[in-house]
């Protein structure tokens, strides 16, 4: 019986099914959690599913990359989603024409203050050069932030755990932040989460309401695209 | 949604060819993204099937994190090195661009929101 077992797991082991059907069912026990805790952002379902799945493949003793060739089919579906993004912004084009002086400035101060502000606190307390260029695109949305982390020379998989550990964060504490400030308006409140916590700040911000998600969406989208043009360019300004 | 996939996937692949052919820092998929956006407004709307499969995408979105965050296992050395100075940058930065974006945007709201008006 037991050496037929350890067959079966030989076989399985090596093919993409195994990986693809554990992240699935992970992320949906995840979910069902996250939902049952009457989406709690403290748990929410991707660094639970992350921490699972690190727990499985350690005990099982599966390397990253055996376990990736099953889960890069769901890992692919970024580019077509990231290019979806275009879909829920169409009809927020009108209310964004309106607010286009406010949406511009604020990028502009969220954009340096986001990278400025990891990479400078991050370097007075002695990171190492890998680690600031894998934290400077940290607000950014996660496939966006890869990219750019490649592009510069950081570490894509490391930039992805640090934009989920800030999307974490900004969700927990931007009520309070933003109630300190006394911000009352539900466009500032939804574009300082999308900027600041990118996908993770726009599923909270709809919680609140239509105005504040849909804000988050375009600061994230905005946020996107100005640091996909701006981050290689200011490298490349400051590399002798 | 095979039609609408197949949108998402040629607007993609021609992002991902312009950001390569051109040698762009931007990557593929968020030209992808601008130029459904330029398509749409010439379209003036968007396909209920686009919108469909878009919407049906996005709902998962976060489970697309999922594997890039597993990474992490490989990682793990050069978090443990470097946790102070990883957890306070992001914890103080985070607070910080919030809380900036927020104070700036509503400064402008203020100042030009109501002369566009007039």
């Amino acid at each position: 019986m037991t050496p037929r077992l350890t067959d079966i797991w030989v076989y399985l082991s090596t093919t993409p099914l195994l990986g693809l059907t554990v992240t699935l069912l992970v992320y949906q026990g995840a979910y069902w959690i996250y939902k049952r805790a009457n989406f709690n952002p403290l748990l929410n379902p991707v660094p639970t599913s992350v921490a699972v799945l690190v727990v499985i493949l350690t005990v099982t003793n599966t390397s990253y990359q055996t376990y990736f060739d099953g889960a890069q089919f769901v890992h692919f579906l970024l580019g077509p989603a990231t290019v979806a993004l275009a879909v829920p912004l169409y009809p927020q084009l009108g209310k964004l024409r309106r607010a286009v002086i406010p949406v511009i400035g604020a990028l502009l101060a969220g954009g340096v203050v986001a990278a400025g502000s990891a990479v400078g606190i991050a370097w007075l307390l002695g990171a190492s050069d890998t680690t600031l260029l894998s934290i400077a695109p940290k607000s950014v949305t996660a496939p966006i932030a890869m990219g750019i982390s490649e592009k510069i020379g950081g570490l894509p998989s490391l930039t992805a755990v640090l934009v989920m550990v800030t999307g974490v964060i900004g969700v927990i504490s931007a009520k309070y932040v933003l109630n300190f400030l006394k911000i009352g308006d539900h466009a500032v409140r939804g574009f300082s989460i999308g900027l600041a916590a990118h996908g993770m700040g726009i599923a909270r911000a709809f919680q609140v309401s239509e105005e504040a998600g849909a804000f988050a969406g375009v600061a994230m989208a905005l946020t996107a695209l100005a640091s996909s043009i701006l981050f290689p360019l200011l490298l490349w300004l400051f590399t002798p | 949604m095979l039609g609408a996939l197949t949108i998402l996937l040629v607007f993609q692949l021609v992002g991902e060819t312009i950001s390569r052919g051109l040698g762009l820092p931007v990557p593929g998929p968020v030209i992808g993204f601008i130029l459904l956006l330029a398509a749409l407004l010439l379209r003036r709307g968007v396909p209920e099937e686009l919108r469909t499969t878009a919407t049906g995408l996005l709902t998962h979105f976060s489970l697309m994190f999922v594997p890039a965050g597993v990474g992490v296992m490989v990682h793990l050395s050069r978090l443990r090195d470097e946790w102070l100075p990883i957890t306070v940058a992001l914890v103080l930065s985070t607070l910080l661009t919030i809380g900036c974006t927020a104070l700036v945007m509503n400064w402008l709201m203020r100042r030009f929101s109501h002369k566009e008006k007039a």
